[in-house]
């Protein structure tokens, strides 16, 4: 029994406010490494809280979260920082590239806080460039670039750092249905590889392609669909 | 996996890039941001340089005029109902002798002024009934080492020496304007004036002279003559002139030199210190061009703090996708920062150039010399850097207090 990449216990998020809104409730989630797993649900359902949790970027009010077998619930704002940079990579919806910066430097941005040598980030953003099939548009910037290129620029600037976990909100969802299909196909590639990936999607191709599905239905989480481990 | 290992790192060198890169995408925005800093800092430099040059220029101007001369005066006990007091008679006639005794004086002589008693002055003795030709021009006694003292510098002919007055020659020096008006422009015959019912041989005409202007306008005579033919008692006042530095020393000398028996009963008029005055103007202008100076970088400041305010708020997406792949807050905070410091350094260093171009114009163009302290051009690109630095303290708080989660939800 290896450790998995996640573990969620009791996981609860509470929004302040009057009402309080209860995004997340009590939830129990376990991923294995290498697993691919798509949380569908409704807008609003706590999808996206739930991927903001599991990136560290948003804390939970109550329960145990186990990241890579490392409890980060009561991690410091620098710490966190720092595990954000090392272990996880972040697929936006709407992309979130610097414009004004060419596609390798978009890239590169994602070691900038990580310890990694001057000189080999230039050669690792290059890489993973590859990896998306997108080299050949390295000195391009953001602007002259289709949607589906900024997309697969956005992956290949999650998975430069080599994270432990990929986190992708509604990857598609900026994108008609072909530029969307050479996403997917990205993202069924690095599945091959063995990464783990969580996404949120409410689009039945990307669901479809996971190995898994979780539904959120107001915070709730159920099993939609039992893990196949390949 | 260590707590400490955990936390995410920013090279300062990639810092500073991050930063610089941030300013070089928007180089029109970068220039007009830092023209506040560069215009504060170019004021500061300029006039705090102008100052002192200006301020040297003024000192040195009051040293050629006034830092060397000295008059001495009898003491008066007050003036009563009817004018003036009259002269005691205290200041001797041989002062001239007495004072170039004393070293640290370059010329001394005495001067007074002749009491006419209404009688005019003419140059030819007719009575023309339509042309004016009779005026009333003072008549002033001196020694002859007072043309010296004065700096009085000769038209035409020669001036009168002591042997001159000590024979009580009937001889005389006009000022210019008196000359003018007697129509006597040239002494080479020997021409006549008339003083009353007395004969004065032109010797010599005045062309200028730098102190006592009162003579210009006047027939000058020497101190035997005056004494002979027009009842002069006593000398009114002695003039000095020292050597550049001496005057505070003759000063105290000249009363004991010219009335051993008490001198306190004479009034010696010295010129302040050079260097007093020269501070106190410097001083002066400095004040007045240094709050000009610090307004014009307020400007600026609070121009470099609105743009990276806005600057922050127009880039909250790339805050949250900083904060997103791995950066803290202080990285956020520093980069905010180090793009304002960076403005500021900038714009200092403009800033200063710019001043020292204007302190080299305005010194060619007033023909000074440009004085400016080297400490003023080294300091101003770190003054600029500080003002940068303060002014992006609250926006680049602004932007570390951001929330990673809201700061993507913002936008691009």
């Amino acid at each position: 029994m290896t450790t998995p990449a996640v573990r969620l216990q009791e996981v609860s998020r509470t929004f302040e406010g009057s009402p309080p809104v209860r995004a997340l409730c009590e939830v129990e989630l376990e991923i294995g490494k290498g697993e691919s797993v798509a949380i569908v649900g409704p807008s609003g359902s706590g999808k996206s809280t739930l991927l903001h949790v599991l990136g560290l970027l948003d804390q939970p009010t109550s329960g145990r979260y186990d990241l890579d077998g490392v409890d980060v619930a009561g991690m410091r704002d620098s710490q966190r920082a720092g595990l954000r940079g090392r272990s996880i990579g972040f697929v936006f919806q709407d992309f979130h590239l610097l414009r004004h910066r060419t596609v390798t430097e978009n890239v590169m941005t994602a070691l900038l806080y990580n310890r990694v040598p001057r000189r080999e980030r230039k050669a690792r953003a290059v890489t993973a460039l590859e990896r998306v099939g997108l080299d050949h548009r390295k000195d391009a910037t953001p602007e002259t670039l289709s949607g589906g290129e900024r997309q697969r620029v956005a992956i290949a600037r999650a998975v430069v750092s080599e994270p432990v976990l990929l986190l992708a909100d509604e990857p598609t969802g900026n994108l008609d249905s072909a530029t969307g299909a050479s996403v997917l196909e990205v993202f069924e590639a690095l599945q091959r590889d063995g990464i783990t990936i969580v996404v949120a999607t409410h689009d039945e191709a990307v669901s479809g392609v996971a190995g898994r599905s979780v539904s959120i239905v107001d915070g709730v989480l159920s099993e939609a669909r039992a893990g196949v481990t390949p | 996996m260590t707590a400490a290992h955990t936390k995410s790192r920013l090279a300062f060198r990639d810092l500073v890039g991050e930063a610089t890169t941030s300013l070089l995408i928007r180089p029109g925005r970068t220039m007009l941001t830092i023209l506040g800093t560069v215009l504060g800092v170019g004021a500061l430099v300029a006039t705090l340089g102008v100052a002192r040059t200006a301020g040297n220029q003024i000192a040195t101007h009051f040293d050629a005029l006034t830092a060397t001369s000295i008059t001495v005066n009898e003491r008066s006990e007050g003036w009563g109902w009817y004018g003036p007091p009259e002269l005691v008679g205290l200041l001797p006639w041989d002062a001239e002798d007495r004072l170039m005794r004393l070293n640290g004086v370059v010329a001394a002589g005495t001067m007074s002024t002749v009491k006419l008693e209404g009688a005019s002055t003419r140059s030819v003795p007719i009575h023309d009934p339509i042309g004016r030709s009779e005026y009333s021009i003072s008549m002033v006694s001196v020694s002859p080492g007072l043309f010296d003292t004065v700096g009085a510098d000769l038209r035409t002919g020669r001036i009168f020496d002591e042997h001159h007055s000590s024979r009580s020659d009937p001889v005389t020096v006009l000022g210019p304007a008196a000359a003018q008006r007697l129509n006597i422009d040239r002494v080479d015959h020997q021409p006549a004036i008339f003083v009353g019912d007395t004969t004065l041989i032109v010797v010599g005409i005045l062309d200028d002279v730098q102190r006592e202007p009162r003579l210009l306008d006047a027939v000058i005579v020497p101190d035997g003559t005056a004494q002979a033919l027009f009842g002069l008692e006593g000398v009114e006042q002695v003039l000095i002139r020292t050597e550049v530095g001496a005057t505070e020393l003759i000063a105290s000398q000249a009363a004991t030199a010219l009335y051993p028996n008490d001198p306190g009963r004479l009034y010696v008029a010295a010129p302040t210190a050079p260097a007093a005055t020269k501070s106190a103007i410097a001083e002066d202008v400095n004040a007045l061009f240094l709050v000009l100076g610090g307004v014009s970088l307020l400007i600026g400041a609070i121009g470099i703090a609105n743009v990276t305010l806005v600057s922050v708020l127009e880039r909250v997406g790339e805050i949250g996708l900083r904060r997103a792949v791995g950066a803290a807050r202080r990285h956020v905070a520093w980069q905010f920062l180090i793009e304002s410091a960076a403005m500021g350094l900038i714009g200092g260093v403009i800033g200063a150039s710019i001043g020292v171009l204007v302190i080299v114009g305005v010194s060619a163009a007033r023909l000074w010399t440009p004085v400016l302290d080297p400490i003023v051009p080294l300091a101003a690109p770190a003054l600029g850097a500080a003002i940068g630095l303060i002014a992006g303290l609250y926006p680049s708080w602004r932007a570390a207090s951001l929330e990673p989660v809201d700061a993507l939800r913002a936008g691009v």
